[in-house]
């Protein structure tokens, strides 16, 4: 089949993408109504998941289905490419705000409201010294503990760090189409990733109960559960996508040059594994 | 399951029958009118709530609405306008154009296409519901800033969603658009063979996927704040209601770009068109692209010099701004350059296309002023702040979309468009859409503050004057709108090359364009040969 002369690729039409939109409109009319107190809205939030679990299902499947059948050519194999390398981009400029906000809280408004703008400092909070991680100014007398580096996070940029280096094992043996390998490599990236997110939900829950640290914690409570609340989401989604290319490769989907489905998994893991490498600085390290 | 070769291709090159087909499509002509009509449909959504806003303004005190719900128009009106009708019609022309620029028979990730637009009437259905909801809609100004929208009713979760939906739906797009220019050019187009409104469409599509998280981010911290207890906007926990500014505008001020870049796309291609000569400096057209896309990232805080800052940033902030006039007036003068002893005749588009580059500097220059820091002071929320995005966006962004309509509805419907009905149109377009925006720059200067719904006595006459200006407009839209329907019903059949001094892939193809517009590549070198393929 001649990829770039023969012919293009062109799907039929699809009823998928109306449906994640039904089901995305559904949940955030359900989330919505529950912020507002609407008894119901928990309800309209796990129908509109409910959906958007089956549009994965469907609209994933089909795609697995054309490119088991041999539907797609090179150019397609390059469009999913440019696809998903600018999804993580976008990914990264998300994670972006929130570290953009860390870094204004610590740089500028800390400071700023504890002495280094006298105007601020005297007409609202007169002689309050700040001092990262706070709770900020309102809450002088608020106490808690702040998240150490060590021993929870390092173990989890170990983990994190290692599952980068399994999944890399497993890309190689996929290539030399050793699949026994391939397979127990992917089960191990897997078991990283599974035991990274236990850590850290034994880490919140050791913030919330023992250390006073919750999302009311001022500005650095606010940080730092939003940056690595959304980075432990990302990984509960990356870990999901590891399970399903797993079992993709022990059914043998892919072959050493046609496993798309495999890179870009990994693409989004390591993009994953590096998002926590600057939280584990910004967050933990230089708290 | 799906067409792979080329024979089969050949089986499925029409439409499906029934209304259906529109939800399910994957097909880029058809999304691209989706787009198109949705645009236009919240272009008059968003257009009559300005009329509200500027009937209420005709005179000062109170008359029509309550304050309110003036506030609601004119947070509404922006989002609307912004997110529903400048966007998504650059999206819808990027849709039927890209592709047959490039000579591709379709996007490169067709069923994620028929996504990025499905989102948005959901989306919108969201923002707009609130109008009716205890407490009213979103009343804070379209930037949302906190603490303020915070004090939204029943509303404030709704908006924010909708505004992810908004953002998920352009990053899609976005998304789908880069892959499309890298991965699905004819073989033997080389990125600086490409038509400039590709080339500007790309750099767009990345300020999109760069900028749309950013605000995803931003909206997400309110909804945190206000219903998690997070203090990222609060200055009680160390927070700062200006770090969502700052926030803001790290997404807003590239947004300004993205509702532009297309648009000198449009007019790159339109002028080279009717003056019958090839574009003035096609290379310094696209790196005086890219450095706009540059600079649009590292001057946000022009946006806010009154909110305090130190005077370092207010200096750089500045002096950034201002650079961008460079790549600006680059655009500008080749423009002119191409029209220089150029045999050129004046159709609809051309028109638009010169009242652009006119009105367009018009703005630019006002932001010129804007963004000398030290006399923001006084301009800061006022109406000449107004006047100034409005030349931008409405003579720039809205005038070059409905340029790009005249110029290629021939191509999308087989007919040519009612010539004398759109020479009225951009008359009274022009006349009125001076007379609504020009006295706004006087009232501005003399004091008048914006998203008030009354206003001291001496601001009265320009007022009036300017409203007569908004209703004459807004009315004239509607000849647009029939000019529209009457080419999609019929007129004088378009030949494939629809305006003589044409050139590019699209005017290769018959009018109107076939379904799948290439479904072999095209031999790229006739093009060339034909004349320049990017010209």
């Amino acid at each position: 089949m001649a990829a770039t002369h023969g012919g293009y690729y062109l799907p039929h039409g699809s009823h998928w993408p109306i449906t994640g939109s039904i089901a995305l409109f559904t949940l955030a009319v359900g989330t919505a109504s529950y912020f507002q107190g609407a008894g119901w809205g928990p309800w309209l939030m796990l129908i509109g998941f409910a959906i958007l679990i089956f549009m994965m299902f469907g609209w994933l499947g089909t795609v697995i289905g054309e490119s088991v059948a041999g539907s797609y050519n090179e150019q397609v194999d390059r469009s999913f490419r440019w696809g998903m390398s600018w999804f993580i981009f976008s990914e990264v400029m998300f994670f972006g705000a929130f570290f953009g906000a860390l870094y204004y809280a610590r740089i500028f408004s800390v400071p700023w409201l504890g002495g280094a703008d006298v105007e601020t400092s005297q007409l609202l909070w007169d002689g309050l010294s700040l001092n990262w991680p706070t709770a900020g100014p309102g809450y002088a007398d608020f106490e808690f503990e702040y998240m150490p580096a060590w021993p929870i996070p390092t173990i989890n940029t170990i983990l994190l760090l290692s599952s980068g280096v399994t999944i890399t094992i497993a890309h190689h043996a996929l290539k030399a189409a050793d699949r026994t390998k391939l397979v127990q490599y992917m089960w191990a990236t897997v078991a990283l990733g599974a035991t990274f997110l236990m850590f850290q939900a034994y880490e919140f829950y050791e913030a919330w109960h023992h250390m006073n640290l919750t999302l009311h914690t001022g500005v650095y409570g606010s940080t730092f559960f939003m940056l690595t609340g959304f980075h432990g989401f990302h990984v509960t989604i990356g870990t999901i996508m590891l399970i399903v290319i797993t079992l993709r490769c022990m059914k043998g989907h892919f072959t050493p040059e046609n496993h798309f489905g495999f890179e870009g998994v990994a693409w989004y893991w390591h993009f994953v594994d590096v998002v926590w490498l600057g939280l584990y600085i910004f967050v933990y390290v230089l708290v | 399951m799906s067409a792979v070769d080329h024979a089969e291709a050949h089986h499925h090159d029409g439409p499906e029958p029934g209304l259906l087909r529109w939800v399910f499509t994957t097909n880029h002509k058809d999304i691209g009118t989706l787009y198109l009509l949705f645009s236009l449909l919240m272009f008059f959504v968003g257009g009559a709530m300005a009329l509200i806003i500027r009937a209420e303004l005709f005179q000062p005190g109170m008359q029509l609405v309550d304050p309110y719900f003036f506030n609601e128009m004119t947070t509404l009106h922006g989002l609307v306008m912004i997110f529903g009708a400048i966007m998504p019609g650059f999206v819808g022309l990027a849709n039927w154009q890209v592709p047959m620029m490039l000579g591709a028979p379709d996007m490169a990730l067709p069923r994620l296409n028929n996504w990025s637009f499905w989102l948005l009437p959901f989306a919108f259905t969201l923002l707009l519901s609130t109008l009716f909801m205890p407490g009213g809609g979103p009343a804070g100004g379209w930037t949302m800033y906190p603490p303020l929208m915070l004090e939204t009713g029943q509303a404030f979760p709704f908006v924010i969603f909708a505004v992810h939906l908004m953002g998920m739906s352009s990053i899609l797009g976005a998304i789908n658009i880069i892959a499309t220019i890298f991965n699905m050019r004819a073989p033997g187009l080389t990125l600086m063979m490409m038509p400039m409104f590709v080339w500007t469409w790309l750099i767009t599509a990345f300020l999109l996927i760069a900028a749309m998280p950013v605000l995803a981010g931003a909206v997400t911290m309110l909804l945190t704040d206000q219903y998690f207890g997070t203090h990222f906007f609060n200055a009680a926990g160390g927070g700062d209601p200006v770090m969502y500014q700052h926030i803001f505008w790290f997404f807003g001020h590239p947004e300004v770009y993205i509702m532009i870049l297309p648009a000198f796309g449009i007019i790159s291609q339109i002028i080279p068109t009717f003056a019958r000569k090839p574009l003035f400096g096609y290379a310094s057209m696209v790196y005086a692209t890219a450095s706009i896309a540059f600079l649009s990232f590292i001057v946000w805080a022009h946006h806010m010099f009154t909110v305090g800052m130190p005077l370092a940033g207010e200096l750089f902030f500045m002096y950034a701004t201002m650079l961008i006039a460079v790549p600006t007036g680059v655009k500008v003068f080749n423009w002119v350059a191409t029209m220089w002893q150029g045999a050129m005749t004046f159709e609809t588009p051309m028109l638009f296309a010169l009242a652009f580059v006119i009105l367009f500097s018009i703005g630019g220059f006002s932001g010129l002023m804007l963004a000398i820091a030290s006399v923001d002071f006084q301009y800061q929320d006022g109406y000449f702040v107004v006047a100034h995005f409005h030349y931008v966006l409405v003579t720039g962004a809205a005038f070059a979309i409905i340029a790009a309509a005249y110029y290629w509805l021939p191509k999308w419907t087989g007919n040519m468009y009612d010539e004398q009905l759109g020479k009225l149109h951009f008359w009274l377009s022009l006349v009125s859409v001076n007379v609504l925006y020009f006295p706004q720059h006087f009232v501005g200067l003399a004091g008048m503050p914006r998203r008030i719904p009354d206003y001291a006595v001496q601001f009265t006459e320009w007022n009036m004057v300017s409203t007569v200006g908004a209703f004459v407009f807004g009315f004239s839209q509607l000849i647009f709108a029939w000019i529209v329907i009457k080419a999609i019903r019929g007129g004088v059949k378009a030949e494939g090359r629809s305006w003589e001094g044409a050139h590019g892939m699209e005017w290769e193809l018959p009018s109107p364009a076939p379904y799948h517009s290439f479904q072999t590549p095209p031999d790229i070198s006739k093009v060339m040969a034909s004349g320049d393929a990017h010209s």
